[in-house]
């Protein structure tokens, strides 16, 4: 049985993030991130599809909107209409889903499919480099093997989203990558066109565990903050190294047409490693913390104010309800499972209730997260869950606004808020059409669109989209 | 607290003042009997001393009895909570607050079995775990050694207990005995599955010999007398996954004539003829299905309705989440058995009747009826809905308090939550 493999799983696994915001523009910025975010571009690009018209739903928005016996437009990629007796585009599939529920596309902040894949051998181990506790430089694309059969199980989950991150063994794991959930040869035409990197960093018991079993740095949590500190101390002397080299360079621009004998200054080396990091301190990369303890948290908030970054969420946190009115005075969401604990110890003080006392301030943001590739695939399940464990203690949680831990919320972690995780005209056309209330054990994703594609019908069955599938004996889609 | 919470707080408040021998009348339940009977809706049970003494509608309550009102709402058996560690481990990561695994750590070539091994005697009543799974309806389950680095194969011995918090835990007829087998054992069974059947047939030879041991035995004197004794009609749960294993199991059951149960069985639907004829039972977690090693490349969310189907007996168990901390999400599980085509009442027994009928306790758990232990669980709804709370549990009769750590924890935050303290 699994209990080993559950434990290793579980130890491996790290979360966090938080909203990083634009860098102050009074200084001349380094410029440093926006020349270099191109190397390895998104080339999604969504396939052209006929209008659908889903009529007679029970519609949850995503932005606490739930609206029923109504009907939703898709065409040209985006929501074009929503709302009661919408006009059918001409040459419009009809779907009448009486009875049935719609939502967004669901999103999850962290994931590691891809790079830790299915089936989970030796060579396929590629979520934590665990060479050195700072690892800004390496890429979780980089590790991504479009193959792995989780991602088809996560679409039939309606999962159209998705961020995989490295694992949590470093201090500082390295970038993200938000993907969506279309079937590719390579990562990049999986890539979400636009979003952000996502920075993986991990509190606590992992990385001291690590490196300390190797007698290195960090061996204990005084150690890991040590080590943070250090690592973005560095990225703010690369930043001004680069800032001068600008500085240097626009004056040299401007001297040169009268000074024939002026000399361009000489360009700084490039430290991949710092050049994520500073892409973090810039905001152009958004923070996610692995963090379970409210006081490794309080830290972590500290943290990003000495050195003047944003976390875009906590991951795991399974103390965040203790510290739930700080999370959202901050501005940070929790990214947290149902009901995980005791696998560890800063996981001992888990509690059911987590996510539904994250949700309760003012301007809270909980999210479902699953870091796991069974989990991605009932993200709904999980969320119905904390909501159930919410209202029987009197948090009055309904359906609209539980769907946001799955939605909208993590939209905003993950800074797509404004193109995806909510039903709004103009908004992509990522749309799940549930066969119920999606808030059951037996509710099952129909239909998935992802930018108005069809890209999942349980009525139609279809061979695997993994090429490991292919060809394998006895395996069965429902 | 909800308005739902405060009445079962005030109904248990009335149930602790009553002295713990009157009878205990539960009415106007959907009395789930898991027995020829079905379903009873509008019914009532009533409990004498620890066990119940009738089932039926209009049953009249005893001068002294307790009465609790349960609104037509669903009353079952307490549930199994699947195979676990509950009382062996506190923290999985801490080795030592973790009993269940055997690691003598001998070098392979002077491997040694020790089916004496027992984790029964590691069992701790007053972990925190117990009032976690309690509070959830989960009444009972089966603690099993594991196969681990370090150990071998046969993992050793386990049982079903109680999740009442008694010392003396075990359920009597219970005991079994663990192997596991396929890739996850391979380091500790000389690299080839085919020396895990080698090894098993050289124990039993063992077991089964009377002359002296040599040198190179895998058992011990206590070991090899234990082991006979289980090869007399004894319990042997096989946490295997392929199919092709699966058949291994089969076979070397009819050679030494032991009585097997198959756990995991990711594959077991592609033999699901064989294990119907064989009346082998799986205990299986419906949520594998994707090819997480090259054992499981079959696995399905059908596994569960496909055996089913077959005829095979169907109980529930947790191989992907952490069995023993999060044991609550085993209704999970078997709900999502009947998202993919397991019939609900056939889910439900996979949670009470099938495995007591596994674990030979089904004289005393598992089902409603007269002469049962009064364990019962009363739910808001639909026990297999996520959604869903236990409202009360009783175990022997007694009303459970409700009440774990994970409650206080939650209680002293939420008042600080309330008063909106950001600290």
């Amino acid at each position: 049985m699994g209990l080993p493999k559950t434990l290793a799983a579980t130890t491996v696994a790290a979360v966090l993030v938080a909203c990083a915001s634009q860098p102050p523009m009074d200084e001349p910025t380094s410029e440093l991130y926006p020349k270099r975010q191109d190397a390895y571009p998104s080339t999604y690009q969504p396939a052209v599809a006929q209008p659908v018209v889903i009529r007679n739903a029970t519609i949850l928005t995503g932005t606490g909107g739930h609206l029923d016996n109504a009907d939703i437009v898709l065409a040209d990629g985006r929501i074009q209409a929503i709302g009661s007796s919408v006009a059918t585009p001409s040459g419009a599939r009809v779907i009448d889903a009486s009875g049935r529920w719609v939502t967004p596309g669901l999103i999850d902040v962290h994931s590691h499919l891809g790079v830790y894949p299915s089936p989970g051998v030796n060579a396929h181990s590629d979520g934590n480099e665990m060479t050195a506790p700072v690892t800004a430089n390496v890429w979780a694309e980089h590790g991504v093997w479009p193959q792995d059969p989780g991602f088809q199980a996560a679409l039939e989950g309606g999962v159209t989203t998705l961020q995989i991150l490295p694992g949590s063994a470093n201090l500082v794991g390295g970038r993200g990558v938000t993907l969506k959930n279309v079937p590719a040869v390579g990562y990049q035409a999986m890539k979400f066109p636009g979003a952000k990197h996502g920075l993986k960093m991990a509190c606590g018991e992992n990385p001291k565990r690590v490196y300390g079993s190797k007698s290195q740095a960090p061996s204990t949590r005084m150690g890991n903050v040590a080590g943070y500190r250090q690592a973005f101390a560095d990225a703010q002397d690369y930043q001004r190294t680069w800032q001068k080299y600008w500085r240097d360079l626009a004056a040299y621009e401007k001297k040169k047409a009268t000074d024939p004998d002026a000399a361009p200054p000489s360009e700084p080396k490039r430290d991949l490693k710092l050049e994520t990091l500073v892409g973090a301190l810039e905001g152009e990369i958004l923070v996610h913390i692995h963090c379970y303890r409210a006081d490794e948290m309080q830290v972590m908030l500290d943290l990003a104010k000495e050195f003047g970054f944003e976390i875009a969420a906590f991951h795991h946190g399974v103390e965040a309800y203790k510290i739930a009115n700080r999370l959202a005075e901050e501005q940070v969401c929790g990214a947290l499972w149902a009901d995980w604990w005791g696998f560890k110890m800063e996981s001992f003080d888990g509690i059911p209730e987590n996510l539904a006392m994250v949700d309760f301030p003012e301007d809270s943001c909980a999210i479902v997260h699953s870091d796991s590739e069974e989990g991605i695939q009932r993200l709904n399940q999980e969320a119905a869950k904390a909501m159930a464990r919410g209202n029987r203690i009197g948090l009055s949680i309904p359906p609209e606004r539980a769907i946001r831990w799955i939605t909208s919320n993590p939209a905003k972690a993950l800074g797509i808020d404004d193109r995806t995780g909510s039903l709004e005209v103009g908004k992509m056309a990522d749309v799940v059409i549930w066969n119920r209330n999606p808030f059951s054990v037996y509710a099952l994703a129909e239909q998935v669109f992802i930018d108005g594609v069809l890209v999942y019908d349980r009525t139609q069955p279809t061979k695997p989209r993994s090429d490991f599938m292919l060809g394998q004996p006895g395996v069965g889609h429902e | 607290m909800n308005k739902v919470s405060l009445a079962f707080a005030l109904a248990l408040s009335v149930l602790t003042s009553s002295a713990s021998a009157a009878d205990l009348l539960i009415r106007n339940a959907e009395v789930h009997t898991l027995t020829s009977a079905g379903k009873l809706a509008n019914a009532d049970v009533l409990v004498r001393n620890d066990k119940i003494a009738a089932v039926g509608r209009g049953l009249a309550a005893p001068d002294d009895a307790t009465i609790v009102e349960a609104n037509g709402k669903p009353l079952t058996p307490g549930l199994f909570a699947g195979l676990t560690g509950i009382g062996l481990r506190e923290v999985s990561g801490e080795s030592s607050t973790v009993d269940e695994f055997l690691r003598l750590n001998a070098p392979q070539h002077e491997m040694q079995w020790r089916p004496e091994f027992d984790v029964t005697l590691a069992y701790n009543p007053r972990s925190v775990l117990v009032p976690v799974a309690q509070v959830e309806g989960l009444t009972w389950t089966v603690i099993h050694p594991g196969a681990a680095g370090g150990g071998s194969m046969l993992a050793g011995q386990g049982a079903a207990v109680v999740l009442d918090g008694r010392f003396d835990a075990v359920i009597d007829g219970s005991r079994s005995m663990f192997v596991s087998l396929g890739s996850d054992v391979l380091p500790i069974s000389g690299g080839s599955r085919a020396a895990q059947y080698m090894l098993f047939d050289q124990a039993v030879r063992e077991a089964r010999s009377t002359g002296p041991l040599g040198d190179r035995s895998l058992l011990l004197p206590a070991g090899r007398e234990v082991l006979a004794r289980y090869l007399k009609g004894g319990r042997f749960v096989f946490v295997v996954d392929r199919a092709a294993d699966i058949r291994q199991v089969l076979a070397l059951a009819k050679r030494y004539g032991i009585n097997p149960v198959i756990a995991s069985g990711a594959e077991a639907w592609a033999v699901a003829d064989e294990l119907a004829a064989a009346d082998v039972p799986v205990l299986l977690d419906p949520l594998l299905n994707l090819p997480l090693s090259f054992d499981v490349i079959g696995a399905r969310m059908d596994n569960a309705a496909l055996l089913a189907r077959a005829g095979v007996r169907v109980g529930f168990t947790q191989v992907l989440s952490d069995a023993s901390h999060n044991a609550r999400k085993i209704r999970q599980v078997a709900g999502n058995a009947v998202a993919h085509g397991l019939p609900w009442d056939l889910a439900l027994a996979g949670l009470t009747s099938v495995p007591a009928e596994i674990f030979g306790v089904a004289q005393t758990r598992g089902r409603i009826a007269e002469g049962q232990a009064a364990d019962l669980v009363l739910w808001s709804g639909d026990p297999l809905e996520v959604t869903t709370v236990a409202e009360q549990v009783w175990i022997g009769g007694n009303a459970i308090p409700m009440r774990s750590r994970q409650t206080e924890l939650r209680d002293r935050y939420l008042e600080k939550l309330k008063q909106g303290s950001a600290r």
